[in-house]
């Protein structure tokens, strides 16, 4: 049994032993955020998903969603807002994501219209704020200008103002501020890139035309 | 602080494991690393900036882990009177009573007063005999002679179990 240095020996056990700790780790990080949900220390729940526009943040309070985050602007600065704003009592996982995650799932696969989760807009406020509560009367599949966006909320001057509320709107996606586009016709910015606007917009209409009754 | 709690738990959960594995065995290890990070999580957003989490965590985790002890302790042998172990914690490398010990731990609570205590503060708590007389009265020569005792009665009845398997 010399054949091996003590060093080896003991660089293989520990290996085994760091698969196993990284096991019960992760178990028992799942059980501390069940335990922080009942405890109602859960102040934001976070998960990461896959999307056609990417890996997405989707960050819940109790009173409902208050972030989605595109890769693109960055998940750790994301989180770090989240902690600094809301709340730095947060955990990734639990229970309280499931169903706008199956929402999420299901409007990326083009069988949901519309998002019926709860959305806790404290992280925006003012003339964004009405902004992007107007948002969602914009029908899916269709799109509007930010000139009849700025009108819509009573600020028909304000075209600027409503393209930096899209940019800013804390939940993309359940807020549909990819909807809002240039007067010209042209798809304008995007927060999550304009590739992703292009995205989005490409495969509402898609599923419009798919779920169309034949002439 | 203000920085997200997740960051806290992956850095340090391995570090808070390996600090309850030191005081307590299996299911109990794991059951401290849970109070750990649920008290940090509470503590953390009135936490000062300029606190060393990681000194704080393990700070945090082997009082838990020292508290577990005690209740499982408290639980299977009634050694605590009041005061009795201020400010001594049952510290030291040894399994909490596990499932598999659980003829020992009645055994144990068989004994006679002194001699439990002494068996558990001595053999379990890892206390010099002269700390433990200090603790249950009597001279360190009373303890040691109270410990041997325990020790060989519990030779005598848990051996005897064990036999009978």
């Amino acid at each position: 049994m010399s054949t091996l240095p003590h060093g080896q020996v003991g660089a293989v056990r520990g290996t085994v032993d760091d698969a196993d700790d990284a096991r019960l780790l992760a178990s028992l990080h799942t059980r501390l955020v069940a335990r922080a949900q009942d405890e109602g220390l859960l102040d934001v729940a976070y998960r990461v998903v896959d999307s056609p526009v990417g890996r997405v943040l989707v960050a819940a309070g109790d009173a409902g969603v208050l972030r989605v985050a595109f890769e693109v602007q960055g998940h750790e600065a994301a989180l770090d807002d989240l902690a600094a704003r809301v709340s730095p009592r947060v955990l990734e996982g639990g229970a309280r994501l499931d169903p706008v995650l199956r929402q999420l799932d299901e409007y990326f696969a083009g069988s949901r219209t519309s998002f019926d989760v709860p959305v806790d807009l404290r992280l925006t406020r003012g003339l964004r704020r009405d902004v992007v509560e107007a948002l969602p009367r914009i029908a899916y599949g269709s799109t509007a200008s930010y000139a009849q966006v700025a009108a819509a909320v009573g600020r028909p001057a304000a075209v600027r103002a409503v393209g930096t509320a899209c940019a800013l709107n804390p939940v993309p996606v359940l807020v549909p501020c990819h909807r809002v586009v240039r007067s010209d016709g042209s798809t304008g910015r995007y927060a999550g890139g304009d590739e992703a606007k292009r995205t989005l917009l490409e495969l509402e209409r898609a599923a419009l035309v798919l779920d169309a009754p034949e002439a | 602080m203000n920085g997200p709690f997740e960051d806290v738990v992956r850095v340090h959960g391995g570090t808070v494991l390996r600090v309850c594995r030191s005081v307590l065995a299996g299911h109990d290890a794991q059951d401290a690393w849970s109070e750990t990070f649920l008290a940090a999580l509470r503590a953390w957003p009135g936490l000062p900036a300029d606190v060393n989490v990681e000194a704080w965590l393990v700070t945090v985790a082997r009082r838990k882990a020292i508290d577990e002890l005690r209740r499982r302790t408290r639980h299977a042998v009634p050694v605590e009177e009041p005061g009795a172990l201020d400010g001594v914690p049952l510290l030291g490398g040894v399994a909490g009573p596990g499932e598999r010990d659980l003829d020992l731990w009645q055994a144990v609570r068989a004994l006679p007063d002194k001699q439990r205590r002494v068996v558990v503060l001595h053999h379990l708590g890892g206390l010099p005999y002269a700390e433990v007389a200090r603790l249950v009265g009597g001279t360190d020569a009373a303890a040691r002679r109270a410990g041997a005792d325990g020790v060989a009665a519990l030779r005598r009845t848990y051996g005897a179990q064990e036999e009978e398997r």
